[in-house]
């Protein structure tokens, strides 16, 4: 089975590992994610307020070129989901607006493909099942936080992905994987996003609200689906360390590196050299490599 | 805080435009606190986001243009996520910030970015940073 896909800007680049280590696994399990043959930047944020439909234009595009490779397309990046999915609800819903933005981006879209995230594949066309079969180096006693961040889940009526205040699909997989799931308080709070250019402050805080909230409820690890969660995370440890007692950090990696781990993919490819955090010393405590 | 309200700013042009823009109802809120409760940057806004609302629905719209708190929200959505009448806190505080960059003015100038964060961020937080904070 071929799924196409969009990386979105982030992930051909700055989280390499990320786009790397989610296509190998997928092989792993048995479909290939079939790179857009043409694609643009997603713009990165969903406008909130509903007369700028310029800014829907870049990922009307991306949809449209899309529509023209299959009936579904699947991302990664959770903002790149929020935004191309809440877009196609746009196309789809609102003819006015679908007029207008075909118009300019010289398209005829009417918003039929479906888009999912790299999740809801595996949940809902591969079936968690059928992943934990696939696992060969099981996460075993890995107490693992799920950080889902904001654009993942909200708005419920937009995103559909789960329910926005007790979500659950992260964790189920990180069972599949064998290891066990930590749910805690800050799960679904924001990292600080794109105040990562003006305002470390904040993004400290709210980075180290998340992750000591994580440890705090006895997380080993956090994984992510998000390259800016990654991110803010990683460059908040330090300063949330010397500011915290008792914090010394946590590792940080993305849900597919998780994934492909335990799937049993060489440890060299999985990019986790790439990380800030290191994740090896608690792998190798954990008996896992 | 004592207050003079007056019927030309609380239906001037500025907030039905705010209104458009935003696509909110300033008078659906109803002041339960919720948003400010959910918000994780509350903390460091001037005017907290229920209280975002009920400046406006008053017509106090130059108070909310001179607070923070449309420049320090995440637009993380836990306002509108947690409010029993639908409203988008996170709507109205877009609708601010556009009425200011749609007007050409800069909240953050491209110049004082700092080298290191471009050259070591995703690219999207310097895409979605633009679009939120640069016109
Ligand atoms: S949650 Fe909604 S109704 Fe309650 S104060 Fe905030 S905007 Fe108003
Ligand atoms: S969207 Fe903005 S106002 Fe609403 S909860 Fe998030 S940070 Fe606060």
């Amino acid at each position: 089975m071929k799924i196409p896909y969009y990386p979105g800007c982030t992930l051909n680049t700055f989280a390499k590992s990320f786009d790397e280590s989610a296509r190998s696994s997928a092989l792993e399990i048995g479909f290939e994610m079939a790179e857009l043959k043409q694609w643009n930047c997603c713009g990165a944020t969903f406008p909130l307020t509903p007369d700028n439909l310029i800014a829907l234009s870049a990922p009307a595009k991306v949809l449209s070129n899309a529509g023209k490779e299959g009936d579904t397309l699947t991302t990664l990046c959770s903002v790149c989901y929020n935004v191309l999915k809440r877009t196609n609800k746009v196309m789809r819903d609102n003819r006015e607006k679908r007029s207008t933005i075909n118009g300019f981006i010289e398209e005829e879209y009417d918003g039929a493909v479906n888009v999912l995230h790299f999740l809801e594949v595996l949940r809902d066309k591969i079936g968690f099942d059928k992943v934990k079969a696939a696992v060969k180096r099981p996460l075993t006693g890995i107490k693992t936080g799920a950080y889902y961040g904001c654009m993942l889940l909200r708005p419920f009526e937009d995103m559909g992905i789960d329910n926005a205040e007790r979500p659950t699909v992260f964790e189920n997989l990180l069972k599949a994987l064998g290891a066990e799931p930590v749910e805690f308080p800050n799960r679904i709070e924001c990292c600080g996003a794109h105040l990562a250019m003006n305002n470390e402050e904040v993004v400290t805080k709210l980075s180290g609200n998340v992750m000591t909230s994580a440890v705090g409820s006895g997380a080993e690890l956090i994984v992510t689906s998000c390259p800016l969660c990654q991110y803010n995370l990683e460059k908040s440890q330090d300063k949330v360390a010397s500011r915290t007692p008792g914090y010394t950090g946590v590792p940080v990696i993305y849900f597919t590196q998780a994934l492909g781990l335990a799937l049993g993919q060489p440890i060299e490819t999985l990019g986790f050299e790439k990380n800030v955090t290191d994740v090896m010393p608690l792998l190798k405590k954990k008996g896992i490599v | 805080m004592k207050i003079k309200l007056a019927k030309e700013e609380i239906e001037s042009a500025s907030i039905h435009q705010l209104q458009r823009i935003s696509g909110e109802d300033l008078k659906k809120c109803y002041q339960c606190g919720n948003c400010s409760g959910g918000c994780p940057v509350s903390f460091e806004m001037d005017i907290a986001p229920s209280q975002v609302m009920r400046f406006l629905q008053l017509g106090k719209i130059e108070e909310v243009m001179k607070a923070n708190s449309m420049w320090v929200c995440v637009g993380c959505l836990q306002c509108y996520s947690r409010c029993p009448k639908g409203c988008s806190v996170a709507a109205v505080l877009e609708g601010l910030r556009q009425t200011v960059l749609r007007k050409g003015e800069d909240f953050e100038k491209i110049k004082e970015i700092p080298i290191p964060f471009l050259e070591k961020a995703p690219q999207q937080a310097i895409v979605c940073g633009f679009r939120k904070l640069v016109s």
